[in-house]
């Protein structure tokens, strides 16, 4: 189907979106090129390529990529291809190329920057059109890169915003990941997990914020951990803070996740503000907020710690939860596929009991084993079958619709309530973004 | 006596150990037997394998030596496995129905070491097929189990699981032990 501006357009109504944009194998290949390859998609925490001749496999849209660190400490993010014929040059997900990339299919060697160093037995290229600095003959770099605060990004669009100017608000999200570690540094811990949702991309970032699914979704999780919480309580034993990010789900039920307000933000951005006790007055958070204070002063710490925020959205492509030191990131697939990569971080400087925290819920809520997502990619699932059949043309989001409350350049949910306001947000920002040819803004 | 992971992090995981025949069929019937309470979902039976302070272990990465404190595909003692078994088993788990059939092959059963107390470590492969949803997945891998010896016969003090695929990506989640 030829997608016009206006077809684009009639998808999406104020408080409903066409099953279409879900489903439609024309319209994913328009998302990447004018999404996913245009606005700056999330690469990787510098942390992943720690030394020089370090590489870290990504996905921008459809293209395979990969960041590296060079020779001089620096990093780029190249095409993930050689210029002679076209093999991948690195097959691993992650590695350390050495001293430079070495293609595997005839030993063509690139400098970490992408550079073409050094073709065995050159003198065949010998008065013809090659010519090592040729830019043709260099492993293409993204047109543009950047990173805030080691958080790096990768745009393939030669112009657009700048990274901060895309990011906006969301910024926020970064910064408490950061600020919130008392040795000013963060880093991600281990291999992040990788999941395949067989769902649209859309699907899980409308979930994320989805305040009346957690009750519903999660309560066979909730009972059992409030169970289990109490039998351990009956027996003289204090469960793990942990189980609590599951027993909340019974706890709070199907009604009450009114009280958690949601914000859009402009570029399609979306933000939770807080819950989960992240602050409970227990001897290990006394003790974090008390190095908080060592480190920036009480005045500072009070500010940083004080930032209502529970879940960011960062538009089109990242999940991020700085409280609980987590981030998911999507690279679609296909329409009915999308990779996930979960990372979790240490903040430098924290006491081990607060990594202890994020890493209980990193492995209850996202691990390969969790007993909540794994309701949550069920119900994607079926989505995606209910979206790909002929029951119904389409997606309702008329919870609070027309109720948003608007401050200045955000708007946010009515109060008390449990608004599909994220979810109309998101679509409105993807009409605009997938109609306009420059992008970007 | 050390934690049950730093007793396997520091046995020779190539080692063969000079055991009896008869405690070679005892440590092979245990290994049959726990992998056929998880085909037949005997979940008390199951439980009641472990010792009170035993594990369920599916690491991330294969050259980790410790569960507690990094990231794990499985880290469970007997409440993080009760609490599974009752939301797994509870009518409001839409994703479990209809529910999962596993079945266990394991082989290769090789007791690696064996202390004065009679408490073991032994090695094996297996292979698990699962039928879930009207589609069949297959895991395989290696176990060690660090066994400790009671009266009432072998107990799990921590079972280890390394899967072949262990970094994924997966599929779909893995909502009970292999």
């Amino acid at each position: 189907m030829n997608w016009t501006n206006d077809k684009i357009s009639a998808l999406v109504e104020p408080d409903r979106a066409h099953r279409k944009a879900y489903v439609d194998e024309d319209l994913f290949d328009l998302e990447m090129e004018r999404i996913f390859e245009r606005l700056w998609v999330y690469i990787g925490h510098e942390s992943q390529v720690k030394n020089p001749g370090d590489y870290y496999l990504a996905r921008v849209g459809r293209q395979p990529m990969m960041m590296t660190r060079d020779h001089n400490g620096e990093i780029h993010v190249l095409y993930n291809r050689c210029p002679h014929r076209g093999a991948q040059l690195c097959t691993a997900r992650k590695g350390n190329a050495g001293r430079r990339i070495r293609c595997s299919y005839h030993a063509w060697f690139f400098d970490l920057d992408g550079r073409l160093d050094q073709i065995p037995a050159s003198e065949g290229y010998d008065g013809t059109n090659l010519k090592m600095d040729d830019p043709e003959f260099q492993v293409q770099k993204a047109p543009r890169v950047d990173n805030y605060r080691g958080f790096w990004f990768a745009s393939l669009a030669e112009d657009g915003p700048s990274l901060e100017s895309h990011l906006g608000n969301s910024k926020v999200a970064f910064d408490q990941l950061i600020d919130r570690a008392p040795g000013g540094e963060t880093e991600v811990v281990g291999e992040c997990f990788q999941m395949v949702q067989q769902s649209n991309w859309k699907i899980f970032l409308e979930n994320q914020l989805d305040a009346s699914h957690p009750g519903a979704t999660h309560e066979s999780t909730g009972i059992a951990a409030m169970t289990i919480e109490k039998d351990m309580r009956s027996a003289g034993e204090e469960p793990p803070i942990a189980y609590g990010f599951l027993s909340d789900f019974a706890r709070i039920g199907i009604d009450g996740w009114g009280k958690f307000g949601t914000v859009a933000h402009p570029q399609g951005h979306c933000s939770l503000e807080g819950y989960m006790g992240i602050r409970p007055d227990d001897p290990d958070t006394n003790e974090y907020v008390r190095l908080m204070y060592d480190a920036y002063g009480e005045k500072k710490a009070e500010e940083i710690l004080g930032v209502n925020l529970h879940h960011v959205l960062v538009y089109p492509c990242l999940s991020v939860q700085p409280p609980l030191q987590q981030l998911r990131t999507i690279r679609p697939l296909g329409p009915d596929r999308t990779l996930t990569e979960i990372w979790h971080f240490r903040l430098k400087g924290a006491p081990e009991a607060i990594y202890k925290r994020a890493l209980g819920y990193y492995y209850l809520v996202n691990s390969p084993s969790t007993m909540v997502n794994a309701d949550d990619l069920f119900n994607w699932w079926k989505v995606q079958h209910g979206l790909e059949s002929q029951g119904g043309d389409w997606v309702s989001f008329h919870r609070n619709a027309g109720f948003d409350v608007v401050e200045g350049e955000v708007r946010k949910s009515t109060p008390g309530s449990m608004s599909e306001l994220p979810l109309r947000h998101m679509m409105q920002a993807w009409k605009n973004y997938m109609m306009s040819n420059g992008g970007g803004s | 006596m050390s934690n049950a992971t730093e007793i396997l992090a520091n046995s020779d995981r190539f080692k063969f150990a000079d055991v009896t025949t008869k405690t070679q069929l005892s440590v092979e019937r245990f290994l049959h037997q726990q992998a056929e309470f998880l085909d037949e979902k005997r979940w008390d039976q199951w439980l009641s394998l472990f010792t009170a302070d035993g594990h369920y272990w599916m690491p991330a990465e294969e050259e980790q030596t410790e569960g507690e404190g990094v990231p794990n595909i499985f880290w469970e003692n007997l409440d993080m496995m009760k609490m599974r078994i009752r939301r797994n088993e509870h009518p409001q788990a839409h994703s479990q129905a209809p529910n999962n059939r596993l079945c266990h092959v394991v082989s290769n059963v090789i007791i690696e070491n064996q202390d004065n107390n009679g408490n073991i470590i032994v090695r094996s492969r297996f292979h698990c097929a699962e039928y879930f949803r009207y589609e069949v997945r297959n895991f395989t891998g290696k176990y060690r189990h660090y066994l400790e010896k009671t009266s009432n016969g072998y107990r799990i003090k921590l079972q280890r699981t390394d899967l072949v695929n262990r970094e994924g990506p997966y599929e779909y989640v893995l909502q009970w032990w292999l």
